[in-house]
């Protein structure tokens, strides 16, 4: 059985129909992608995994549990955890308070292996780790916003569009340390429009339009298909 | 400021930042603590005896002034925890204080012929008023922003208008009498039983916390206030103090985090509240009467004001504003007044006929533009120093555009002490000094703290 399975999710915002009838499983220890241009519905999607929306039909299945209709601090009680879109790092607070807060449901509070498992993946944050969240570069953002995810020790890690807003090497560090995070054992649903990026990276990948998931297949054969070329790669 | 970069951020450095920050804070205390005994212990010699000439030619604060001084800043002190701890703008503030001073009367006054003890009473009024926070805030915390503060307003707005109403209840349909008054309306009620302790002594059979006698009364609320203070620091320093900071920052963020939003901000709401029914508890008994009008809007923004002044989410500011505002309000306009009523109210008699105008010069009384006076603060405070006069670190660094922020987290809190304790002399009167605040590195309290408002 999958780790994640959402089932004929729909999600509206009001009267708009955001997610009309989305289907998708994450294996355990996969790491797999949900590709779309802009309004497709990624973000919507992962918004409602993570309980900040709730699904107005449709089940989502996280570890043989439904998770759907959960709030958000019952879904990271069961161990998913997500680095939101655009970062939102706390701007007044310190990098380690940063990460602080993303063990806030940790009842054991020694953190220091967690410090430093961060801090290797992504030294430049122990350079900055007195440093208020707001003062940071866009990528230390992301990079935060990552590691901040993975305080809380997830099964589950949820990253949307980690590339928005960032120079080209600095993506490619950041999918690296993805790998790596992937590596040591955490699955992981990356979001992303940067279709060539994510379909290197994930094993498998999604395509989703208009709220519909239009094609799935292993990345490889979706980075081939033609239509998928012509839409999101560039030819 | 010399932040410790050397000693970094880990756990050993925060540790240290917390150290210097209680130390700061217990000097405070401490010299709050002997200034407030000292002035009690002298307060008749003051008054009556060798001293008088002194108390007359200085703007000294009466312990009735002192008295408001303290029981405000506990009221700002939980304000704070809405507003500045969890960035929830609450512009009803009073209405809970209503419910402390009602819950009192209810059940300590000839009003309904009920006389509990003051120390049960004040129980009972806090857990009313932490409901009351709690019932409002279930259905309306959802909202943000200017819709919570607009609900809250309403909700400062219709408890007084309740009192004042509820003083003739048809209560015939479940069996009860035709007319009953439940909350004494405008006449509101008096008398209300003081605190009282059965310790016999100089001051006769029991001991009486009332305005009868004042001194006594300080102690009290002193000791109340010092408690009150203690609760604001470990409650800043506790994980729901992290997780209020959280949500101030970024709601969705903190949910994303997994911290239950909905009950941590009905927390703050509830905490908020009993300590505003606390106040109102020990105001009812201490005045040993309540009218309608003394809880009008006016309140609310005068202890937001406190708050705005004092730095939003600093605990040393806000008792800082209130002890300011209070002060300037109850000594010094009246002290002030002394000499510029007469003067101006003669010069409306002599004055060339203006309607309204001359009138109003030939009526002219300092206190009576308190107001004002508050509206020119705000005014400037949000020109001059938006984060207030003893800000957190954060907040002043946003503020003034200071790249590394947060460092000073890690820095000693010594100046700022040092700027509040002088404060606190001036407040109790032993020196009088000009404290500038300007130079004080803003190392107060947690970092990350100031308010949506």
């Amino acid at each position: 059985m999958a780790l994640l399975e959402l089932r004929d999710v729909h999600t509206f915002y009001g009267n708009i129909h955001a997610l009309k009838g989305v289907s998708l499983s994450v294996e355990q220890g996969e790491i797999v992608t949900l590709i779309g241009s802009n309004g497709a519905g990624k973000s919507t999607t992962l918004k409602t995994i993570s309980g900040l929306l709730r699904p107005r039909m449709g089940e989502i299945w996280f570890d043989g549990q439904r998770i759907d209709g959960l709030r958000p601090d019952q879904v990271v009680a069961r161990k998913i955890t997500q680095a939101p879109e655009g970062r939102r790092v706390f701007p007044r607070m310190t990098v380690l308070e940063n990460l602080e807060m993303g063990a806030f449901q940790r009842r054991d509070k020694d953190l220091n292996a967690d410090y430093e498992r961060v801090f290797s993946l992504f030294p430049r944050l122990r350079e900055r780790r007195t440093q208020a969240g707001g003062t940071l570069s866009g990528g230390e953002q992301q990079m935060l916003a990552i590691a901040r995810a993975l305080m809380a020790r997830p099964t589950l890690l949820l990253l949307d569009e980690p590339s928005m807003g960032l120079a080209p090497i600095l993506v490619e560090q950041i999918f690296d340390i993805v790998k790596g995070i992937n590596a040591q054992g955490t699955t992981v649903l990356l979001v992303e429009q940067n279709a060539l990026m994510a379909l290197g990276l994930a094993s498998r990948g999604y395509i989703l339009q208009t709220g519909e998931i239009v094609l799935t297949d292993v990345s490889a054969r979706l980075a081939d298909n033609p239509e998928v070329k012509k839409a999101y790669l560039g030819g | 400021m010399t932040a410790m970069t050397a000693a970094g951020g880990g756990p050993i450095a925060r540790f240290r930042g917390t150290l210097a920050d209680r130390n700061g804070q217990f000097r405070i205390v401490l010299v709050l603590i002997f200034v407030t005994i000292l002035y009690g212990a002298t307060y008749n010699d003051l008054r009556q005896g060798a001293l008088r000439g002194l108390f007359e030619a200085l703007p000294l604060p009466s312990v009735n002034v002192l008295i408001v001084m303290f029981y405000y800043a506990i009221l700002a002190l939980g304000l704070n925890i809405v507003v500045g701890f969890a960035g929830l703008l609450d512009l009803g503030y009073v209405a809970f204080y209503v419910f402390g001073a009602y819950t009192t009367a209810f059940l300590a006054s000839p009003l309904h012929d009920i006389h509990i003890p003051w120390w049960f009473v004040v129980i009972a009024a806090v857990g009313v008023a932490a409901l009351a926070g709690v019932l409002l805030g279930a259905p309306t915390l959802r909202l943000r922003g200017d819709y919570l503060a607009i609900v809250t307003l309403g909700f400062g707005e219709i408890m007084p208008v309740l009192a004042r109403n509820l003083d003739d209840l048809d209560l015939s349909f479940i069996g009860g009498p035709e007319h009953f008054n439940l909350t004494g309306g405008n006449i509101g009620v008096n008398p209300i039983d003081p605190p009282i302790l059965p310790i016999p002594g100089p001051w006769g059979d029991s001991l009486v916390f009332s305005n009868g006698n004042p001194v006594a009364s300080l102690y009290l609320i002193l000791g109340i206030l010092l408690l009150v203070f203690v609760v604001c620091v470990r409650l800043r320093d506790s994980r729901l103090g992290r997780a209020w900071m959280a949500i101030r920052e970024d709601e969705t963020a903190a949910a994303s985090m997994g911290i239950d939003t909905v009950s941590t901000k009905l927390l703050a709401f509830g905490l908020g509240a009993s300590f505003s029914g606390f106040t109102g508890a020990f105001f009812g008994a201490y005045s040993t009467a309540i009218f309608p009008e003394s809880f009008n809007f006016a309140v609310s923004i005068s202890i937001l004001i406190m708050i705005i002044l004092g730095g939003m989410g600093s605990l040393r500011g806000v008792v800082l504003g209130a002890f300011m505002i209070r002060y300037v309000n109850d000594s010094l306009l009246p002290y002030l007044g002394r000499f510029v009523d007469d003067p101006i109210q003669s010069f409306g008699a002599v004055m060339p006929e203006i309607p309204i105008l001359k009138e109003r010069v030939e009526a002219f009384t300092l206190t009576s533009y308190n107001y004002l006076l508050y509206g020119l603060i705000l005014v400037v405070m949000m020109i001059k120093r938006p984060e207030g006069l003893l800000p957190v670190a954060a907040r002043k660094a946003e503020l003034h555009g200071e790249g590394v922020a947060a460092e000073a987290t890690f820095g000693t809190s010594v100046e700022v002490a040092e700027a509040a304790t002088e404060f606190e002399a001036k407040a109790g009167h032993l020196k009088i000094h000009e404290t500038s605040a300007d130079d004080a590195p803003g190392t107060d309290d947690a970092p990350g703290t100031g308010g949506r408002a």
